[in-house]
């Protein structure tokens, strides 16, 4: 056991050099699974912890990255406008990688506004919702992906319909969406590296169920539901360039995606024939798999191509937070020449 | 009705003297009245303009308010001796506040009655001259503006010849619509040389008072000193009276900061979706190590009140540019006033307390642009520069921008080698130099020991979560030490002494012109004043003892309730009762005329 954590990865780090402070969620609550698969996923892609700057807003998700990385600077925001803390911050140094986690309340309500302009803008930046229809901080409220008819201990039952966050990423024009479910680990793990390796926002909607407030085994967001409703679109891998010719697919059930940095991501498919690059289809297959009472989980939309935020800008290599003060002040002459072309 | 007459005409007054022009906004009048205002300055005497305006863009009301001062005070007049009259639904009131013996100048196809005999008429056949210069349709009704500057320039005196170098700056040396205009202006200048009896008992007289001075505004100063200033990232969101801020480092940061080697841009500037995400994004640069800004105004101020607050407890160094206007709720959002300075001192909630840097020329925006972003990255801490529409949207005469004299201060940064080199034990709030204020990494940093986890939560000196009763109190008591140890190094207030002055006046911001005029006035009646600028908050020693010094202090400020003096009176409570408030608020620059009065009034009792 002492031997297998102590394996190096490729950068002469071992897992525990990805870990964080020890968790205070709730035991069994599903995001120690996401905690657990971002510490995987980022020792398995030999990403210096350094190079990560992870973020996120108000609440029990939001206490998330506390628990991975601590050699990776972190910031624990606001409720809801998390997506604006990492846009600044990422200008700092554009060649880092950002990794918010945030919540159902904290995206599909408070921050719903900051959620659709981050997506938009399609800023690089892996964004997990650890979704569990419910408000666990403040003890068992519902937030805005609670589905309709719940009924919660204190609240009786929710009037409202819910907010689909995956929709509303695609809606909101998000370079790539997907869903799973903090049950299904493998397929969580293989999200969470794609998501890394692709320029732009990634949207993931991580179904978490919350064990105090939100688990009864009719909820969508519990475990019992999530396990028996599931349908997984694809399995998934991910080819780094350097392996991807010693991986055989056969012709017809599988679909590569290449990404910006030469990367692969392999979609064998499933129950679905399902091509996740068309923005329409995929916002009907999500209508269908409601009226199925289906979890559809897996890559739901993709597109590589799409500019990121930072594409738009002609910043220099240098990262601006590096830049030496000459770089960034104009010199006299300037402002004489401003001072006489002024009346 | 009284027809045109010269039987009036007293003793000339040259070079003192307001021209109220009421127009309808959107009709092209801003080119008339900065033609006008560029004149008289390209002349050499001193004059300011005050944009009056609706928040509106086609078709309401709008004033533009022209003061000429040869003793070069720059402060709204309240008395207008010269009105012109373009708008019919406002003649009624243009005719009435005009004073006694002015000269009442007006569009002659306005059948409005007039109904006043002390003064001089003049109407102007805008309608016929426009026609005979025949503009393409499309212009006619932006250049009937263009009649009052020619029928002024006659009447006035003002010189063709600098009219035409102010058309010129203003159409960027485009001759077409220069020619186009000068033609209306010269039509009309010969239209009331050859048809006008009257005689302007105001003149104009060229000096040299404006040389070496440009004509600008606080924004574009204030955009152009944040260039100056190193500033790496902009983030804001358009507000009146604010916009224009950020939009002037949009239209200079192009051609000033890009890498003369790379040829990249060392800045990046976003319009956020709203002020909340605003000054999300400049918090998350300021803390990613980034110079970074925003401006707005009093309802944007009151949406980035909780990430103000978190940069104050997680000391990130953030500029924020306040551009007032009057409040509360959506109030006059064209208009100026100075009600931003409590909520500004202490956005947010629980004990938060800020750094505010209040300019009170135009000059000093362009310098407290550049100080502001090193203040911030010094102090660490959120630096807030507190201006109003007046200052900052108007014309002001105003010396030209001073290069910064301090080198850029990055403040407390360590970088890899940095922290090789740290022989104690580093923490994010530790304060290893007994000054209150600790070092900072920034993100990027790739030394192992650089990272931290930056939280608005409880935190002890390494950052980690902390609810310890000890742990808070220590922490929150450091940062207002820090706070309050910038007394030291903020902008002074600056003071003017007068000998044999027994009281004294405190004012700040873009008062100071009206104050300083105020000051004179009452010298001339016997009452000697003192007069401190104040330039930042937390207020400087001096500024105390300035308060000591005197038997009875005014506090003169564009709002209600007295904000700066309530702050006074805390700051020195033993001398509460020497301090005496003299506030207004109307939506209009405080004028001489107002100040003298209220010090009037309270002298007698």
């Amino acid at each position: 056991m002492a031997e297998k954590t102590s394996k190096l990865n490729e950068i002469g780090l071992s897992k525990e050099d990805y870990k964080g402070k020890q968790t205070t969620l709730c035991l069994g609550c599903g995001h120690n699974a996401i905690v657990g698969q971002i510490i995987s996923a980022c020792y398995e892609l030999n990403i210096p912890p350094e190079r990560v700057i992870k973020v996120s807003g108000i609440g029990c998700s939001s206490k998330a990255p506390t628990y991975f990385m601590d050699r990776a600077f972190g910031f624990n925001g606001l409720h809801g406008r998390m997506p604006s803390l990492a846009t600044g911050a990422l200008f700092g140094d554009t060649s880092l990688i950002g990794i918010g986690v945030s919540g159902d309340g904290d995206t599909a309500s408070i921050g719903m506004g900051q959620f659709k302009h981050v997506t938009r803008r399609n800023l690089p930046l892996l964004y997990i919702v650890a979704n569990n229809g419910v408000y666990g901080l403040t003890k068992g409220q519902f937030s805005a992906t609670a589905e309709q008819g719940l009924a919660l201990k204190k609240q009786g039952q929710n009037r409202y319909v819910p907010v689909d966050i995956v929709w509303e990423a695609i809606a909101g024009r998000a370079s790539f969406v997907a869903r799973t479910f903090s049950g299904d680990p493998q397929q969580l793990k293989a999200l969470i590296i794609a998501g890394l390796h692709h320029r732009g926002i990634a949207v993931i909607d991580v179904i978490s169920p919350c064990v105090t407030f939100n688990n009864q085994d009719d909820s969508f967001h519990s475990y019992a539901w999530g396990k028996s409703h599931e349908v997984a679109l694809h399995e998934l891998s991910f080819v780094p360039p350097v392996r991807a010719i010693k991986v055989q697919y056969e012709k017809g059930e599988s679909l590569e995606v290449p990404l910006y940095d030469g990367t692969h991501i392999i979609l064998k498919k499933l129950a679905h024939d399902y091509e996740p690059t068309d923005r329409a289809k995929a916002l009907q297959m999500l209508e269908d798999a409601n009226d199925r009472n289906e979890l559809i989980t897996g890559l739901i939309y993709i597109n590589p191509k799409q500019k990121s935020l930072f594409d738009l800008y002609d910043l220099p290599d240098t990262p601006l937070n590096r830049l030496p003060n000459e770089k960034l002040r104009p010199d006299p002459k300037s402002l004489e020449e401003i001072n006489n072309l002024m009346f | 009705m009284a027809k045109t007459q010269s039987k009036m005409q007293t003793q000339k007054v040259v070079n003192e003297f307001s021209i109220n022009i009421a127009t309808i906004n959107g009709s092209g009048s801003q080119t008339a009245n900065l033609t006008l205002i560029r004149s008289i300055f390209k002349m050499g005497i001193p004059v300011s303009g005050k944009n009056i305006f609706p928040s509106n863009i086609q078709g309401l009301p709008t004033w533009y308010k022209i003061r000429v001062s040869q003793a070069g005070y720059l402060g709204r007049s309240q008395k207008t001796e010269i009105a012109v009259a373009m708008n019919p639904k406002t003649f009624g009131d243009d005719l009435a506040d005009l004073d006694a013996g002015g000269i009442f100048l007006y569009a002659d196809h306005i059948k409005e009655p007039i109904d006043r005999d002390d003064l001089i008429l003049c109407p102007m056949p805008v309608k016929s001259i426009v026609k005979e210069t025949k503009p393409p349709r499309e212009l006619r009704d932006y250049v009937a503006n263009m009649v009052y500057v020619g029928v002024l320039a006659y009447l006035l005196d003002i010189q063709l010849e600098t009219i035409e170098s102010a058309l010129d700056f203003h159409f960027k040396g485009k001759q077409g619509p220069i020619d186009f205009n000068l033609s209306v202006i010269h039509d009309s200048f010969h239209w009331a040389e050859n048809n006008l009896e009257i005689v302007s008992p105001f003149q104009v007289q060229p000096l040299d008072l404006t040389e070496g001075c440009n004509l600008a505004n606080g924004n574009t100063a204030g955009g152009l000193g944040t260039i100056y200033g190193g500033m790496h990232f902009v983030s804001w969101y358009p507000i009146t009276p604010a916009t224009s801020l950020p939009e002037a480092i949009l239209e200079y940061a192009p051609g000033l900061r890009k890498d003369p080697e790379t040829g990249k841009n060392t800045y990046a500037i976003i319009q956020a979706e709203d002020e909340l995400a605003a000054i999300g994004m400049v918090v998350g640069a300021g803390w990613a190590g980034l110079r970074a800004m925003t401006a707005t105004s009093g309802p944007g101020l009151s949406l980035m009140s909780e990430y103000a607050s978190l940069a104050y407890f997680v000391e990130i160094p953030v500029v924020v540019w306040v551009i007032q206007r009057v409040g509360p709720s959506t109030g006059l959002p064209t208009r100026t006033a100075q009600g931003d300075v409590n909520q500004t001192y202490n956005l947010g909630q629980g004990d938060t307390k800020h750094i505010v840097l209040i300019p009170g020329s135009v000059k000093e925006c362009f310098e407290f642009g550049w100080k502001a972003l090193d203040l911030a990255d010094k102090l660490q801490t959120p630096v807030f520069v507190l201006s109003d529409l007046d200052l900052g949207q108007n014309q002001w005469m105003t010396p030209p921008f001073e290069y910064p004299d301090e080198p850029i201060d990055r403040g407390k940064i360590l970088w890899e080698e940095d922290l090789e080199k740290i022989k104690d034990e580093w923490g994010r709030y530790l304060d290893l130099d007994g000054d209150n204020i600790p070092y900072r990494t920034v993100p990027g940093n790739q030394h192992p020991k650089s990272a931290y986890y930056a939280r608005g939560t409880g935190h002890d000196d390494f950052a980690n979560y902390s609810e310890k009763p000890e742990e808070w109190e220590k922490n929150l008591d450091r940062i207002n030490r820090k706070i309050e140890s910038s007394r030291a190094i903020l902008p002074k207030p600056e003071i003017t002494t007068r000998s044999g002055a027994k009281s004294g006046v405190i004012a700040f911001g873009s008062t100071d012109s009206a104050v300083r005029e105020t000051c004179d006035l009452l010298q001339d009646e016997g009452l000697i004043l003192d007069y401190l600028r104040v330039r930042a908050l937390p207020v400087a020693s001096e500024v105390l003892d300035f308060i000591r010094a005197y038997e009875r202090i005014y506090v003169v400020e564009n709002n209600r309730d007295g904000q700066m003096h309530s702050i006074l009176s805390l700051e020195i409570p033993d001398r509460a009762t020497t301090l005496v408030s003299l506030s207004h608020i109307d939506g209009m620059p405080l004028s001489a005329d107002w100040i003298k009065a209220a010090v009037m009034e309270e002298e007698k009792s």
